[in-house]
């Protein structure tokens, strides 16, 4: 069902963990959902993001995605960081099954969060930057199967 | 594969029994004939088909000419209801059942409300056991039918299905269980028992899959489900799949030969495995009820872990098993049966199914406990739920 990138990275997670005093934190999804993605920022002076890390509660696709995302973002500056979109994520990894799509949203969304907070905590706007919604799933149609 | 497989989701399906296979082998290849026909290749076939209906009528004390047989026990299901709603609309257009059949009952109650069909959904209590005052409180004039499941597929009750007998006798409502969990691994009277229709299938319970029946009292007005030829008394056309009948009897015979020592030693593996998670890993609860089980189902809730990831780390380490999480069910939401015992939905998402056999050894267990363990740590340490919660608990 999943890739082998998307298998590596759900048995061999990359940057799981926290980040005390984190410069940005974002908590997106919900339990009632089945999936909750919270990703850690170390972002220095310059706005580079020089340390990441996260935790998911989530399936084999929601943790593969927060995983990459990780990787994706680390060592860029924060606007490098914005541009990292689901399916940029998605591609990373060789693609996800149609059904598992809406994880790789959770992975950009705590991106957003987690800059968002960021942002807030040092006062500064970052342009292109809109607050994240607070349930990724608003306004998602259940699917029929 | 070299690696060893540990098969705990034998709910989901069974390995057939090698000499159920070897048994129906010849009715392919030797006695292959079609059993309506008048040579004795047929006839072979025609005396196998009636052998099995035989053994079958005598597991659940009926008669053979009660015995249908279907392609297997959503067929079964859907021709019990979908029968009763068709056959009996000069009574009325009201069905009760459960919030907690499978959905080859509740698909089919679902089509049949918008073909006029009243249904009322019963709840059930925190052990998954059905609400027998709310049931009879249900039953109106104009009710033709109660469809109650005999055991829980995913979390392993069984329903006090003499007691709903009784109710639907007393108030002349026909009483049909899909009994698909619970047939041939525990005992089943019909007639004590007050069934009118019970619906089983082949494949669990070590016979062939795509082979099941539907048991009916006789005087039930039941029309022809499949419309064709005189097979099955007229009530369901087509060439008997004589190789999956002869399988499906002999899986019958086997089974209820060995069923009382078969449940005693599954029963003691079941209640080990339950032992040792519940006292080795923390903040997991067990689904369903404590005793009133099916003898080799286990089901857990493991608070702050998802489902699917469970079993794919189970599945790397050799261990098939099953979750009512949303990620498996193909939705967003987990398993209705989870909801309806009043499981918040987080919890629901972190449950384990693991379905045992006769084959299944303490070894296989102890290996899973282990396993078990190892993975619920790792995915523990990952999961933001289990760190808000080590972080309210300081």
């Amino acid at each position: 069902m999943y890739s082998e990138k998307v298998m590596d990275h759900f048995t061999n997670p990359r940057n799981v963990g926290e980040i005390e005093n984190a410069s940005g934190v974002g908590t997106v999804g919900n339990a009632k959902c089945g999936d909750i993605m919270r990703i850690f920022f170390d972002i220095d002076e310059n706005q580079v993001i020089r340390d990441v890390k996260f935790k998911t509660f989530g399936c084999g696709a929601a943790v593969a995605t927060s995983s990459m995302a990780t990787e994706l973002v680390k060592g860029k500056t924060i606007y490098e960081a914005l541009e990292v979109t689901n399916k940029a994520v998605m591609e990373a990894l060789d693609g996800l099954p149609p059904v598992k799509v809406h994880c790789s949203l959770l992975a950009e969304e705590a991106i957003h969060a987690a800059l968002w907070d960021y942002a807030e905590k040092n006062g500064i706007v970052i342009e292109g930057l809109k607050k994240p919604k607070s349930d990724i799933h608003e306004g998602e149609e259940e699917e029929d199967y | 594969m070299d690696k060893k497989i540990i098969y705990l989701d034998n709910a989901a399906t069974t390995a057939t029994d090698p000499m159920v296979v070897r048994k129906m082998i010849p009715f392919f290849t030797e006695n292959f004939g079609n059993p309506s026909a008048i040579y004795s290749v047929a006839g072979e076939a025609a005396k196998a088909v009636k052998e099995s209906r035989s053994i079958i009528a005598k597991t659940l004390n009926t008669v053979p000419e009660n015995i249908y047989f279907t392609a297997g026990g959503s067929e079964s299901d859907n021709w019990a209801l979908k029968s009763v709603f068709e056959n009996y609309k000069s009574k009325g257009n009201h069905i009760i059942t459960s919030k907690i059949e499978h959905h080859a009952i509740l698909h089919t109650c679902e089509y049949l409300q918008e073909q006029g069909a009243e249904i009322t959904y019963i709840d059930v209590d925190e052990n998954g056991v059905i609400k027998l005052d709310e049931l009879e409180k249900a039953i109106r004039p104009t009710t033709i039918l109660i469809s109650v499941m005999y055991a829980n597929n995913e979390i392993g009750t069984i329903q006090p299905i003499k007691e709903i007998g009784e109710i639907a006798k007393k108030h002349n409502v026909l009483f049909h269980t899909d009994a698909v969990q619970a047939y041939a691994h525990l005992p089943i009277d019909v007639v004590a028992e007050n069934i009118d229709m019970l619906s089983a299938s082949g494949h669990k319970f070590n016979g062939p899959k795509g082979i099941g029946f539907l048991y009916i009292k006789k005087g039930l007005k039941l029309k022809s489900f499949v419309h064709g030829g005189s097979q099955e008394r007229k009530r369901r056309a087509g060439t008997e799949n004589v190789p999956g009948i002869v399988g499906i009897g002999e899986a019958a015979r086997l089974s209820f030969e060995t069923m009382s020592s078969r449940i005693g030693y599954e029963k003691e593996l079941r209640d080990y495995l339950i032992e040792r998670v519940m006292n080795e890993i923390p903040y997991v609860k067990l689904n369903g009820h404590r005793t009133e089980r099916l003898s080799n189902n286990v089901n857990f809730s493991i608070q702050f872990v998802e489902g699917e990831s469970l079993l794919i780390m189970l599945d790397m380490k050799g261990i098939c098993a099953s979750s009512g999480s949303a990620c498996t069910s193909g939705s967003l939401d987990p398993s209705h049966v989870l909801l309806a015992i009043g499981l918040p939905h987080e919890i629901a998402h972190g449950s384990l199914r693991l379905t045992l056999s006769d084959k299944t050894t303490k070894e296989d267990i102890d290996y899973t406990v282990d396993v078990l363990k190892e993975i619920v740590a790792k995915l523990r340490a990952m999961s933001p739920l289990y760190e808000d919660f080590v972080k309210s608990n300081k």
